[in-house]
């Protein structure tokens, strides 16, 4: 469960955030919100990348103030543009970079990573140059090197915003299929139509929160 | 491109120990310049070029190896002959080749995480002097992995710089390239960290 209680963000003399209260316990939660509304920064705080000015964040029983290293096991995120997030130049060494830090046998690295390369169709890829995938194998390569780590939640930043139509789906089935509670940045409302809850974030503060049935119809009329 | 060098395999060459492949690297190189006599040179730079065939190498991964240098070497004859003999000349590039194309075997043989696991290992020592062998072998796998990005998102700002015709300016070019490149090192900071990335843990 997210408990966010009064929680607000301030940088410098800007309140990206204003007095957030909620609690989250669906399985699929979608943020969507106009450039500059606040919901990037909603879900950095998720897992520590951001720290709250005032109010408290609380996921599970970590408080991401306090245990940034932990949660981040525990929370993982997909950003928006996969070239910033693969680290290493060979597909199965940016797999085992996670991994590092959980300091697992190496006979359990190789499964998780021969594992999670079977589910995303990349096994033939496992020794290839990671620059060389397409954009949607390299969606697929940073939502794997996060999956790869066993979280219990996963934020994705826009991860369609950047692929064509037939990389989009492939990417949506992937997230559709995942056990995990997910948390969805987008303005592509055709990825969240069918999620439990939407947060729609204006100018710092939660203006609808609700099903995306009835959400998103007036989330487009005030974009309109 | 630098970060796509490694060709996956089964040889015994691509079995052996990252360590040792690079001991032998440097044992080769030194090998080569303190005994500049042709019967040595001939031996090892033929020893070379047969390990190829045995890692499953053909005639045209061993010219990709050289094309690169193939004018350097060329000037390197020149020279040679210009100031002793053509003899000389031919010593100095096979020289050079031994050494060029030993060194891509060993890339082409050893995954890039071997090789920084190996550099890992050598730099523990230097710990205590406050070298964190972590944090320079992440720093090295992002210089090779970060090479092709910078180089497409170069591409992209001079097309983009061309349409405007702004082909000639190289203010166009260098200050969007600089705020990007310094946008994605505080994109990629964030990914690392968002990966659990602790150079202290991982050390322990």
């Amino acid at each position: 469960m997210i408990r966010f209680e009064n929680v607000s963000v301030q940088f410098d003399q800007r309140r990206v955030l204003h007095d957030i209260s909620l609690t989250l316990t669906e399985k699929r939660i979608a943020v969507v919100g106009a450039n500059g509304s606040g919901k990037s920064t909603f879900v950095r705080l998720l897992n520590g990348l951001q720290t709250a000015t005032s109010g408290t964040v609380t996921v599970d029983d970590f408080n991401p103030a306090k245990d940034g290293r932990k949660l981040r096991r525990h929370v993982g995120f997909v950003f928006q543009n996969p070239d910033n997030q693969i680290v290493y130049p060979v597909v199965e060494e940016d797999l085992a970079f996670g991994l590092k830090a959980l300091k697992l046998p190496k006979d359990e690295v190789h499964r998780r990573i021969d594992e999670i390369l079977a589910r995303y169709d990349l096994t033939d890829f496992k020794t290839h140059p990671s620059h060389l995938l397409s954009g949607g194998q390299k969606q697929l390569l940073a939502i794997s090197g996060v999956l790869v780590m066993n979280p219990r939640y996963v934020i994705f930043d826009e991860p369609t915003t950047l692929l064509d139509l037939r990389n989009r789906n492939r990417v949506e089935r992937a997230i559709a299929k995942l056990d995990q509670t997910v948390i969805t940045v987008s303005h592509d409302l055709d990825l969240i139509a069918d999620y439990d809850r939407v947060l729609v974030f204006d100018q710092g503060k939660i203006a609808l929160d609700d099903t995306p049935a009835n959400a998103l119809p007036k989330y487009r009329e005030m974009m309109a | 491109m630098i970060a796509g060098l490694y060709i996956d395999g089964t040889s015994p060459l691509h079995r052996a120990g990252a360590g040792i492949k690079i001991l032998a690297m440097i044992a080769l190189g030194t090998g080569v310049f303190l005994i500049p006599d042709w019967p040595v040179v001939t031996v090892i730079l033929t020893t070379v070029l047969v390990f190829y065939p045995l890692c499953g190498f053909g005639p045209s991964v061993i010219w990709a190896q050289v094309k690169p240098i193939f004018w350097l070497l060329l000037i390197f004859f020149a020279v040679q002959l210009w100031l002793n003999d053509w003899q000389a000349g031919l010593l100095v590039i096979a020289r050079v080749a031994a050494i060029v194309l030993f060194a891509s075997l060993v890339t082409l043989t050893t995954k890039t995480s071997a090789m920084l696991a190996s550099l890992e290992r050598a730099m523990g020592p230097l710990r205590p002097l406050g070298v964190n062998p972590e944090k320079v072998s992440l720093a090295i796998s992002m210089v090779l992995r970060f090479i092709p990005v910078i180089a497409t998102v170069a591409s992209e700002i001079r097309d983009a710089q061309r349409a405007r015709g702004l082909d000639k300016s190289i203010l166009a070019m260098v200050v969007p390239l600089l705020i990007r490149t310094l946008k994605m090192a505080d994109d990629v900071a964030d990914a690392i960290e968002a990966r659990s990335f602790d150079p202290d843990e991982t050390a322990s």
